[in-house]
């Protein structure tokens, strides 16, 4: 199920068209090809979904609702929080509505 | 390892204050209404979330959920996941897919089944990963079963051009790309549904803009309201269309304004448009043919089309679900999971007769789930 929490992007790699995002704490990467070029910088707030930004959010909303995540998650661990994170990136049937 | 899973974290975004001061102000506007508000959601996302929550109990008795098509696993129909069970048991090849798919079952087997028996059968993380398997394994085939609506169709497109890019050419595609306009304007003209207003999955409005709504309230006079997923977000969408309906009036709304637009992702849009294009038929599990409600490749990838090129292993005939499920009759919004008769009792998510009960987004999944019926 898609609660789809909001990636700041931590570095971008122009040569491989990838970007390290960084959700919630846990780092991982994601492919910029459905992106525009030059479109997505260092700091953004972005949204992922199996392995690629999928659009851009705005910064107000994105801190709005990594808000309520992170009382969510503070009360983790740091397993448990990298396995929520990579689980909502994956969700399985997200290709649905 | 403890056991908390994803869903549980949803409980974090129940605000009930904001929920009962929503609650308060549907049951005020439905006053209004003329006639009863049958809203069909069309996500299994959303279904979850409405029974999750319980949210039936918090509406006001002239509104009804309507639960739509809206799962890429449900709709997939048993000859498509045949295709991908002839297509793995072919030699030398690894047949790669994402998520449920591989639970589901096709007219005999699953690819579950197939790869405890041996098959090159591999879940994917993200469909880039087929690449790199493509890559490291020259001497073999490998075959994409692409599944998804309109959310996953440029991550499908975006392998295809970066496989083309780089002079890959052992990796195949089968794809199984459907779209949600055809299958809701098919259940529409249909007309048996009787359905008044519209909640619209916001994931493949991120893509697609929520522009391919916009035919709907012209041609039906229905309300569309582009929503989230969370209680909170669910509930504002059916106040914005019951407002709409009670003022007489038919438009498509935005409710998740934090990331969708009319126009979408263009680039996305653009990517798609490159490799696929409408299939003219596509059987949907349930609710059968329905015309230019799928993607397949264009002619000049025909190379790359596991369909044409490994045509002779792939069964054609149409394969109906078990006579008792009745999900086809769910899916077109005629019908609730409790009506069917092994709904619970032959049918559970451990031993699932139709796909409504295998997908975890699928309707009886979910109210087997969360209606109380678990005992
Ligand atoms: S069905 Fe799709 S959009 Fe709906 S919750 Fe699942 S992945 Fe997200
Ligand atoms: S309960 Fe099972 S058999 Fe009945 S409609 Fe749902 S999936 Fe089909």
């Amino acid at each position: 199920m898609c609660l789809s929490i909001p990636s700041k992007v931590v570095s971008v790699d122009r040569e491989k068209n990838t970007a390290v995002v960084d959700t919630m704490g846990v780092k991982r990467e994601a492919g910029l090809d459905l992106m525009e070029e030059g479109s997505v910088n260092v700091d953004d707030y972005v949204l992922i979904h199996i392995g690629f930004v999928m659009n851009k959010i705005d910064e107000e909303d994105a801190l709005e609702s990594l808000k309520v995540y992170h009382e969510i998650l503070a009360k983790m661990d740091e397993e448990e929080r990298s396995r929520v994170v990579l689980e909502d990136d994956n969700c399985e049937n997200r290709g649905t509505p | 390892m403890s056991e908390l899973k994803l869903k549980d974290l949803y409980d974090g975004f129940r605000d009930p204050a904001t929920i009962r001061m929503l609650s308060a102000q549907i049951g005020e506007a439905a006053k209004a209404l003329h006639e009863p508000l049958r809203i069909m959601e069309v996500c299994g996302g959303h279904t979850h979330t409405i029974m999750k929550y319980g949210l039936p109990q918090l509406l006001p008795d002239n509104i009804d959920f309507i639960h739509g098509p809206g799962c890429p696993v449900c709709i997939m129909p048993k000859e498509r996941i045949d295709h991908a069970i002839a297509l793995a048991r072919m030699d030398d090849t690894i047949l790669v897919t994402l998520g449920d798919m591989i639970r589901v079952p096709g007219s005999q087997s699953s690819l579950a089944v197939e790869r405890a028996a041996g098959r090159d059968i591999r879940p994917l993380y993200t469909p880039m990963d087929a690449l790199k398997i493509a890559k490291e394994h020259p001497d073999k085939r490998v075959i994409f079963f692409a599944i998804g609506f309109e959310t996953t169709t440029p991550m499908t497109a975006a392998l295809l051009h970066a496989a083309i890019a780089q002079k890959v050419t052992n990796l195949y595609f089968h794809i199984n790309h459907v779209l949600v306009p055809p299958a809701i304007d098919a259940i529409m003209s249909d007309g048996r549904a009787k359905i008044n207003a519209f909640i619209g999955p916001s994931h493949v409005s991120v893509i697609t803009g929520a522009k391919i709504y916009a035919p709907l309230p012209e041609k039906y006079g229905t309300p569309v309201v582009v929503c989230g997923f969370e209680p909170v977000d669910v509930m504002q969408g059916i106040l914005m269309a019951v407002r709409q309906q009670a003022e007489g009036r038919a438009e498509l709304e935005i409710e998740y304004s934090r990331s969708v637009t009319m126009e979408g992702n263009v680039k996305a849009q653009q990517l798609i448009d490159t490799y696929l294009r409408a299939r003219s038929h596509f059987r949907w599990r349930g609710i059968g043919d329905i015309p230019d409600s799928a993607l397949e490749l264009k002619p000049e990838f025909a190379h790359l089309d596991a369909e044409k090129v490994f045509a002779e292993v792939l069964p054609t005939e149409p394969i109906d679900d078990h006579k008792l499920c009745i999900c086809g009759t769910i899916l077109k919004g005629l019908a609730k999971p409790m009506e069917c008769k092994v709904f619970g009792t032959a049918c559970t998510p451990n031993t699932p007769l139709g796909s409504c009960m295998v997908s975890s987004e699928g309707a009886c999944n979910a109210y087997y789930r969360y209606a109380g019926v678990l005992g």
